[in-house]
């Protein structure tokens, strides 16, 4: 369980951005997770709650885009979706890949500030 | 109700500390010419094990030293003196993974250049540390021959994360029946063109191959390393 550890880092990171930009209040946190991040949605959400609690943030909202994990596919040629984590072969055609092009996101995309 | 807002866009990776200190830590470990080699697993698969054996055996002809992680005890560290290499304790507290600053503060005052080796024994967990760049060169999983063949199928994101798989305890293998070919397929289904080895720190069955393998990869990434300086020593004049 290393969410909130995780949660805390983004609750830092937008504090340190909003404090750049004289303190503006900060809504939501919008994250970009990727599947094979290690970090699971719903954990991070509570852990999220938690950490922003007696800070700026509290009651902003954390809003997750969770991106699908692609691979690089030898035989179409071109990137791919993966069939499942529990099966890492091209979803078109089936082709064994482990060539991980996109999933292991943990990126805080934006800040929702007031107008 | 609720007022207009806007969006101020950051783009930052969150593990971005670790990374950094990763990277650096990376860097260091090459122009030592240390090379290094993590181990994660779930608690009980035979790290610590695995580990006194390769460090009793590597010390006869190389340098080598470890870093063990633990939630609580040093016990670990006690038990990886007896290869008489200098090992030292990472107690995480609470924290279930190591980290690179971690690694970094580990490794304050250590002279590596006289290393060729270095092996991090994560805590024994399957999910966290995945995520966490600790600038190894090679990432160990282990899975022992009792933990049941679909495990890399449950923790799919750690086995992605690592380079080799390490069969371990396989001595146990007919007594708890193990099938080596699920637990293969298994594996290549999660990670498609993972090398795997079979070992038993106990009976000693697969340790030649192993050491040989972190050797060989040893070589190869000093071999690397040589001819990228190299190129960067080149290019200049051209």
């Amino acid at each position: 369980m290393h969410e909130l550890s995780i949660a805390m880092s983004i609750v830092d990171m937008a504090q340190e951005e909003s404090n750049r930009r004289g303190g503006v209040p900060i809504r939501a946190v919008h994250l970009q997770l990727g599947l094979l991040s290690g970090v699971v949605k719903d954990a991070l959400l509570a852990s999220y709650e938690m950490a922003c609690e007696h800070t700026a943030l509290e009651g902003s909202r954390l809003i997750v885009q969770e991106v699908p994990v692609l691979v690089f596919c030898p035989h179409c040629n071109a990137q791919r979706p993966v069939h499942s984590l529990q099966s890492f072969c091209c979803a078109d055609c089936g082709t064994l890949t482990g060539d991980v092009v996109q999933g292991k996101e943990l990126l805080v995309l934006g800040l929702e500030v007031d107008e | 109700m609720s007022s207009p807002t806007r969006i101020i866009e950051v783009r930052q990776n969150v593990l971005k500390q670790n990374d950094v200190i990763a990277h650096a830590l990376r860097q260091r470990f090459h122009a030592a010419g240390v090379f290094v080699v993590s181990l994660v697993s779930s608690p009980g698969a035979g790290k610590t094990a695995l580990l006194e054996k390769t460090l009793t055996l590597l010390r006869q002809r190389f340098r080598v030293a470890a870093l063990v992680g633990d939630l609580a005890t040093e016990n670990d560290a006690v038990r990886l003196a007896r290869s008489q290499a200098p090992v030292k304790q990472i107690v995480t507290g609470t924290v279930c993974h190591l980290e690179a600053a971690m690694v970094q503060n580990a490794l304050e005052g250590w002279v590596l250049d006289g290393l060729d080796f270095l092996f991090i024994e994560n805590v024994g967990n399957l999910v966290c540390p995945s995520s966490y760049d600790l600038g190894e060169d090679l990432r160990l999983v282990l899975m022992s021959v009792t933990e049941g063949e679909d495990k890399p199928l449950k923790y799919p994101t750690i086995f992605n994360s690592a380079d080799v798989a390490v069969i371990t305890k396989i001595d146990l293998a007919e007594a708890v029946e193990f099938n080596a070919e699920a637990a293969n397929r298994s594996i290549q289904a999660v990670r498609p063109g993972m090398a795997v080895l079979n070992v038993s720190a106990k009976s000693g069955d697969g340790m030649k191959e192993f050491l040989g393998f972190l050797r060989t990869r040893r070589d190869n990434a000093r071999a690397i390393t040589v001819s990228q300086a190299t190129v960067t020593f080149a290019t200049p004049k051209k």
